[in-house]
């Protein structure tokens, strides 16, 4: 049990990339690279877990109060920046692909044009 | 390649690499029994030195506010990148004029009562960014998903008209620039850039912080232009759509 959370973001990591892998679509590519990077704050934030604590805040519980570590939780919030970021860019590219090429099955996209 | 000889080989690599990653997550410490020391300082000293009730917070916007500067950064340059990879686009094809969708009137206006209770929630969050769970970034995006509604629920044009290019785009560059000034000021007060200045206020106010709550206010105004940007540009790029009117 103690170490299921870790081999949870493993499995939705390489799940995201067999859908990359396969993808037929590259909208659907985007969401496959999305679940891909979601893995990695499953696994940050379950590396900062700490028994029986609860959220970093101290607004309603006394400051001494057992809580889960703040520093994974700040950068699980910059993971997700960067992964819109990126499904943004990606996104913008496959119209771009959509527009020359016609198609947005990356498997069509095989022979180079000059 | 073939796609059965691509999906074999990735069968076989994956295998390999699901190995070597619970072959790695296994050195980790145990589920719940994490106790690296930075993160433990800084729960023990975010309270009583900066006044922040909210850990994370005090994380992002002031022991590590110069990583959130590249963050902002980040966020600005994507943006700045779909603008131009679209823009370009769009010069060439040169579309038609584009005609509105119709909405039927109660979807209308549930809507509307929709977009003004997450108005009010965005701002709760961005307000409340240091005390409770929140802040600039999830409340950016919040404030940002008022706009889009206004597309769902209404047509294109008034969202457009609620957002007009010179204003957003006047947002974008405040929210990121005025983060960057933010730390400047640091400097000019005599410490370092970014450094946290006073006066603090009384922990789980409003005003509580010293400079967390601004950087937060920059941050909640590049995230909700930044959205709003990217909303435009991936609208504009809808096929004009005829006989629907």
């Amino acid at each position: 049990m103690s170490y299921l959370p870790y081999a949870l973001a493993v499995w939705i990591f390489v799940v995201g990339l067999y859908g990359v892998v396969t993808s037929r679509n590259f909208v659907h590519l985007v969401v496959c690279l999305a679940v891909t990077q979601s893995s990695t704050y499953v696994l940050l934030l379950a590396i900062g877990y700490v028994d029986r604590g609860t959220a970093p805040v101290f607004a309603d519980v006394p400051t001494g109060t057992r809580a889960v570590d703040p520093v994974v939780q700040a950068l699980t919030l910059t993971d997700i920046v960067v992964s819109v970021t990126v499904a943004a860019l990606l996104l913008a590219l496959a119209i771009q692909v959509q527009r020359r090429n016609g198609t947005m099955n990356p498997d069509e996209l095989n022979e180079l044009r000059g | 390649m073939t796609r059965q000889l691509r999906i074999g080989l990735f069968a076989l690599s994956a295998a390999g690499l699901t190995a070597l990653l619970l072959w790695s997550v296994a050195g980790l410490p145990a589920f719940g029994h994490y106790h690296e020391r930075y993160g433990t300082l800084l729960k023990k000293v975010a309270v009583s030195e900066r006044h922040t009730t909210n850990v994370v917070t005090a994380t992002v916007f002031d022991y590590r506010g110069f990583d959130t500067l590249g963050e902002e950064f980040i966020l600005f340059a994507a943006v700045v990148g779909v603008a131009l990879l679209l823009r370009e686009v769009r010069e060439e094809g040169g579309h038609a004029r584009r005609r509105d969708r119709l909405v039927s009137d109660p979807v209308g206006l549930v809507g509307i009562g929709f977009c003004a209770a997450l108005l009010l929630i965005g701002l709760y969050v961005v307000a409340h960014g240091a005390i409770t769970p929140g802040g600039g970034f999830q409340g950016g995006v919040v404030l940002a998903g008022a706009f889009a509604l206004i597309y769902l629920a209404g047509d294109y044009r008034s969202f457009r008209a609620l957002t007009p290019q010179p204003a957003v785009d006047f947002a974008e560059g405040l929210g990121a620039g005025g983060y960057a000034v933010i730390g400047v000021v640091s400097m000019v007060l005599g410490s370092a850039y970014l450094h946290n200045f006073g006066p603090f206020g009384t922990a789980g106010t409003l005003a509580s912080g010293g400079s967390v709550p601004m950087l937060n206010l920059a941050t909640a105004v590049e995230v909700t232009a930044a959205f709003v940007l990217l909303f435009t540009e991936f609208l504009q790029e809808l096929p004009a759509r005829s006989g629907e009117s």
